[in-house]
């Protein structure tokens, strides 16, 4: 799709706007629709659109393979940290309450740390599973075996 | 009985339904696939409709002192939502590699394939 | 989205099924506002017609676009559904009708969720705090799935040699 000159334009001029709305649903989820898993799906098609319009290696080029494997564990272990964190305050695991002064903004700031983690994860697998099924097509183009 | 009753679990069978027709009847690994995934939406329809509160609202907190419909069907089906995308996937993935050890998708070749040797 | 669903039922072509179950999504999701579900339509919208129809369509990529049309019977299918489909509508006639406040599942632990949420976790939206904080248990097992049905289609589709495999592991 790479030779179509209005698809690309457009990409790129849609691509910003659809990183910036991911943000926006992540952290504006404790006060609208929104959350974790919307953001990180949002974030993921900014990535699929970049790749499909730009082709594979480019988009490999920004993200690489490493870091979104990285992604994929890292948001599961901020999630888990975070009950962890608040196990070692001397709370239940995944209770926020004690992570701030008071009761309320320690849930808040649970929540909002939680819900990072879950954007993260959802992100990096999307994009992942993406990859691997793009990657796999241009393998079979090769025939290597 | 009065209107609308309980036709919105009709409509959700109807789908699951259709979703599980196609499961069945169609020999093709996609086509069941999609199949599947109807009849996944024909559940969080069916989970939503639970949760509605005739003139409720959305829940999400607004001053006034309006009705909200219940939030947990909203919370249950959310995480469903993504994890049945992630289960999609790795339902296509298998399908992929199938496609490749047998160079075809249809379940009747594959079994004919399988008698074969 | 009845016809919709006929249409995927009788369509051989697997690009239009795909592209169809897409509408099917965006049509859930319309349905989900109108049922007071925004951030469930928000996903429903963004993952069932955006990201698995392209990951539909990355599989049919790799495989084939036409479904051959298979000379099985239909009767057999076609019984078992129907039987089913009767005994979920007998199974319906004992629901509460749809909308009605005092249907059991109003009664349970949701007016908690509805009257505390804001005072104990100071956010408005009850979807967020309910997913992340009262069952947020929950939340880390469906994480954990995604988690490792991205691994397995990494496993799947990936095909590491050499050097990359250790890494791999690493990365694992």
């Amino acid at each position: 799709m790479s030779h179509h000159l209005v698809v690309r334009v457009i990409a790129k001029l849609l691509i910003p706007f659809i990183l910036l709305f991911g943000l926006y649903v992540q952290f504006h989820g404790d006060f609208g629709p929104g959350g974790g898993f919307q953001a990180g799906v949002i974030f993921a098609a900014a990535f699929v659109l970049y790749a499909l319009v730009y082709g594979l290696e480019n988009a490999r080029r920004i993200i690489p393979d490493k870091y979104i494997r990285m992604g994929t564990a890292l948001g599961v272990l901020i999630f888990a940290g975070t009950g962890v964190a608040a196990m070692l305050l001397g709370a239940n695991y995944l209770d926020y309450s004690v992570l701030a002064h008071d009761p309320p903004h320690g849930q808040h700031l649970g929540i909002f740390v939680v819900e990072f983690g879950v954007g993260l994860t959802v992100a990096s697998v999307m994009v992942a599973i993406f990859f691997a099924f793009a990657g796999r097509g241009h393998k079979i183009d090769e025939m290597e075996d | 009985m009065e209107w609308p009753g309980l036709y919105n679990y009709w409509i959700v069978i109807f789908l699951m339904m259709a979703g599980l027709y196609v499961v069945m009847a169609r020999a093709n690994l996609i086509k069941k696939m999609v199949g599947l995934s109807v009849f996944q939406a024909s559940v969080f329809i069916f989970y939503l409709t639970m949760g509605k509160v005739a003139g409720g609202t959305a829940p999400i907190v607004i001053p006034g002192n309006p009705v909200y419909s219940n939030p947990l069907p909203h919370v249950l089906i959310l995480t469903a939502i993504v994890v049945g995308v992630a289960t999609l996937a790795m339902g296509l993935a298998l399908i992929v590699r199938i496609n490749e050890a047998y160079g075809t998708i249809e379940e009747d070749e594959i079994d004919a394939q399988e008698h074969d040797s | 989205m009845v016809l919709t669903v006929f249409l995927i039922i009788r369509l051989h072509n697997l690009f239009a099924v795909v592209m169809l179950s897409g509408i099917y999504s965006l049509l859930a999701a319309t349905f989900f506002v109108v049922v007071d579900g925004v951030d469930v339509a928000f996903t429903e919208a963004a993952v069932g017609a955006g990201i698995s129809t392209v990951l539909m369509l990355g599989a049919l990529s790799l495989t084939t676009q036409h479904e051959k049309v298979a000379a099985r019977s239909t009767w057999v299918p076609l019984a078992v559904v129907a039987v089913t489909g009767a005994a979920l509508v007998y199974g319906t006639l004992d629901m509460p009708n749809y909308g009605d406040p005092d249907a059991p599942i109003h009664n349970h632990v949701a007016p908690r969720y509805i009257e505390d949420s804001l005072k104990e976790t100071s956010v408005p939206n009850m979807v967020t705090a309910v997913l992340a904080s009262y069952r947020g248990y929950d939340t880390l097992g469906e994480v954990t799935v995604i988690f490792t049905a991205g691994v397995g289609v990494l496993l799947l589709l990936v095909r590491v040699t050499g050097r990359r495999r250790e890494e791999d592991e690493d990365a694992a």
